[in-house]
């Protein structure tokens, strides 16, 4: 009986342990000194160690910043976390705005817009509207969120193209091309002296949508791109065909570099910074790939060239790397601060400088390379999907951006696409509709 | 006659007890790490569910969608495709080559550790190997790509390809990889059944007058039976389950050509976080799954009744 008492305790102990182990009970004490920060950010690690050690001299406050790369399973660690209730006090949301809406909605994610509002607003002036645009909330938001600012940019991005200086010199162009006729009369130009024409990572497939989304501005305007996604036009209206003829003229004239459907954008930025080809469609992270990759390049941004000379070139922009705070943090006021200060502007300086990253506070511009300074100043032409008003379903945007996929590749034309999206758009309609 | 039989079963039950509890820790974790996620995927196929928030129960209605998937059906087709190349040309090469090792020849050992490194390599750095391989680009009107590069070296030039952007080639270049990673465990499973078996049998083949392919057809392919049959469902599972290949070697994909189950779970999940979806998907993949498993299973007790 003895023996028996003693296995049952033992096992009883065990089994303790395991459920203990599994349901995470025996967490640690929490330290009301110490403010845990997630991120994703690889290349940007480094420096915000640096800077948490700094800010610890400073203030005595502990940052423990964990990274967790990469951005795939950081987004799912969240989620997961957001379920176990094991968020940090300081975390991104890398989700579309309808998620970043039900993070909110469910409690864990703080209105900021008090503390952006203080000292005359003092924080929410340092910033570039279109980086603060990406965590607020306007008073008519479709996902019926309460008004305010929800999260603190800490750099800002756009996507455009650049063009090597030399290889356009080697075909005789003098100046980069600002329209679309003159952009062919380039590509035509680079292949009569071998050299291949745009490189892209539409192998990541959303920056050819974000090609696509620029031109689709530029062809109809944001009111009737917009009408599209909420379903008064149809994919099938001329200005549609003619956004994704874009994509059917440039594979006519060779203007992509060879595979660029499946490349990832790893490998166009390493074409583009080994010269191989002359074009690139490439975010303004870019800046600091390339220098790693080859820095004697030469190279400069420029918007893609227009079709319609009417309406100015809309780009992808604004939304960089944003922090939230836990909303039922027990050193919320501690993470506020925190960010506060990371987002100043002598911080956000060292930033830039060392990550080669456009900051999010505006003053800290100055200390940026010049290549960069050309992302900057084109910030006013940004636009991006979390500040629209209407989104798409994603299986139609599935649909279309595999569509311009066929395009290229010549398996389909614009208008089989066109048709092709059109049925998704109303399927999905029609499923949504049931759904509710 | 009662009472000398009562004490017996009192005596069993405190063994039973015993014996249950030694094997409660088992339980336990089983219950949590296996029982728990496969109800729990099972229930969530049930419902519709962003990843946060409510989980509205849909009933079968996932499934129903499913059902019409045609993305999801080519996705199928497409794991089967690289299954057949597998099952096909993947085995062939690693019986061949178990054989050719089966007999006496130099540098034996050599080609076992040559032969079983691909399988070791992890399937992101095989999928990059390959795209670098395979790359189409070219620089100042030279191919840069390996295999475009030795083609137009040996004249034949009109054969280089966009291997991977080209709809008719990009799925069987990814199934030819995934042999050459795979062709290993197929070879080493083979080669050790090959060496369990008895020497003395072919001595009485050859005694009996039996040449080398009345050897192989009588004496090597019966024998090798049960082990083929074990590579074969391994070969299925693991050919039917390949996506990290297919993401390396084509990103997110080209058009819906190299889509396969995994890759549509992980965007349902991922892109459009429709997680009670992806999780109907999980549940029919697996039904898949286990009804091709167990067919192969039924077919193998035939086989050894034979």
């Amino acid at each position: 009986m003895k023996k028996f008492s003693f296995v049952a305790v033992v096992l009883v102990l065990i089994c303790s342990g395991v459920i203990v182990a599994c349901t995470g009970c025996g967490g640690s004490k929490e330290d009301p000194n110490q403010v845990t920060m997630w991120h994703w950010m690889t290349d940007r690690d480094a420096v915000l160690q640096q800077l948490a050690q700094q800010y610890e001299q400073e203030t005595g406050v502990k940052i423990k910043i964990e990274l967790f790369a990469p951005s795939d399973s950081y987004s799912q660690r969240i989620t997961a976390s957001s379920q176990a209730n094991t968020l940090p006090d300081i975390f991104g949301i890398l989700d579309k705005k309808e998620i970043f809406a039900d993070f909110i909605r469910y409690g864990f994610v703080a209105n900021l817009t008090e503390e952006f509002a203080k000292d005359g607003g003092a924080w929410e002036k340092s910033m570039f509207p279109k980086a603060l645009d990406v965590n607020r909330f306007k008073p008519d938001n479709i996902y019926g969120i309460e008004p305010g600012i929800y999260g603190v940019p800490i750099d800002v991005t756009n996507i455009q193209m650049l063009y090597n200086k030399k290889l356009l010199a080697k075909a005789g162009i003098k100046k980069a091309p600002t329209n679309f006729s003159e952009f062919l009369a380039s590509i035509k130009a680079l292949k009569r002296v071998g050299v291949s024409g745009l490189v892209s990572g539409w192998g990541e497939i959303w920056m050819a949508d974000a090609f696509a989304s620029n031109y689709a501005f530029n062809i109809m305007g944001e009111e009737k791109v917009m009408a599209t996604y909420k379903g008064d036009v149809k994919y099938t209206d001329p200005d549609w065909i003619k956004v994704l003829n874009v994509f059917k003229t440039l594979s006519e004239a060779g203007a992509f570099m060879e595979g660029i459907v499946t490349k990832p954008n790893k490998e166009a930025e390493q074409d583009f910074a080994l010269e191989r080809a002359a074009f690139a469609y490439n975010g303004s992270w870019c800046v600091n790939v390339y220098h790693d990759m080859n820095p004697s390049l030469e190279y400069s941004a420029m918007l893609p060239p227009t079709i319609n000379p009417k309406r100015p070139m809309k780009i992808w922009g604004g939304a960089g790397s944003s922090f939230v705070v836990k909303e039922t943090s027990t050193r919320k006021d501690k993470a506020i601060a925190f960010l506060k200060w990371l987002s100043a502007e002598k911080q956000q300086a060292l930033l830039a400088k060392e990550t080669r990253n456009l900051p999010a506070n505006r003053k800290a511009l100055e200390s940026i390379p010049e290549v960069l300074a050309d992302f900057a100043s084109v910030m006013d032409n940004t636009t991006h999907p979390t500040i629209w008003k209407y989104n798409e379903l994603p299986a139609v945007t599935e649909a279309f951006d595999k569509g311009i996929q066929s395009i290229i590749i010549g398996e389909k034309t614009p208008k089989q696409v066109a048709s092709e999206v059109q049925a998704v758009k109303e399927r999905e309609t029609e499923k949504a509709k049931r759904r509710q | 006659m009662t009472t000398a039989t009562t004490p017996k079963p009192k005596k069993d039950m405190k063994s039973m007890a015993e014996n249950y509890l030694f094997i409660i820790p088992a339980v336990v974790i089983f219950s949590i790490f296996y029982i728990y996620p496969f109800y729990d995927i099972l229930n969530l196929s049930l419902h519709e569910w962003k990843g946060i928030g409510p989980k509205i129960f849909v009933g079968f209605r996932n499934f129903q969608e499913l059902m019409v998937d045609k993305i999801w059906w080519k996705s199928i087709w497409n794991a089967t495709y690289i299954t057949l190349w597998a099952l096909t040309f993947q085995n062939v090469l690693a019986f061949m080559l178990a054989l050719a090792c089966d007999r006496e020849i130099r540098f034996k050992k050599f080609y076992r550790v040559v032969f079983f490194i691909p399988p070791v390599l992890s399937q992101v750095v095989v999928g990059l190997i390959w795209r670098w391989i395979l790359y189409a680009g070219q620089q100042d009107g030279q191919h840069i790509g390996l295999l475009n590069h030795f083609l137009s070296q040996i004249g034949l030039s009109h054969l280089a390809n966009n291997w991977l952007s080209d709809p008719k080639t990009a799925l069987t270049m990814i199934a030819i990889v995934h042999c050459w990673q795979g062709f290993g465990w197929g070879f080493i499973m083979l080669l050790a059944g090959l060496q369990t078996i008895d020497k003395q049998l072919y001595e009485a083949a050859k005694v009996d007058g039996a040449s080398s392919w009345s050897q192989f057809w009588n004496v090597t392919m019966p024998m090798m039976v049960p082990v083929m049959l074990v590579v074969v469902i391994l070969t299925v599972l693991g050919a039917m389950q390949a996506f990290i290949l297919v993401l390396s070697m084509v990103g997110q994909g080209l058009v819906f050509h190299t889509e396969v189950p995994v890759t549509r779970i992980l965007a349902a999940m991922q892109g459009t976080k429709q997680f009670g979806y992806a999780c109907a998907m999980g549940v029919n993949f697996a039904i898949i799954l286990i009804a091709v498993s167990t067919i192969m299973k039924l077919f193998s007790n035939k086989m050894k009744q034979a």
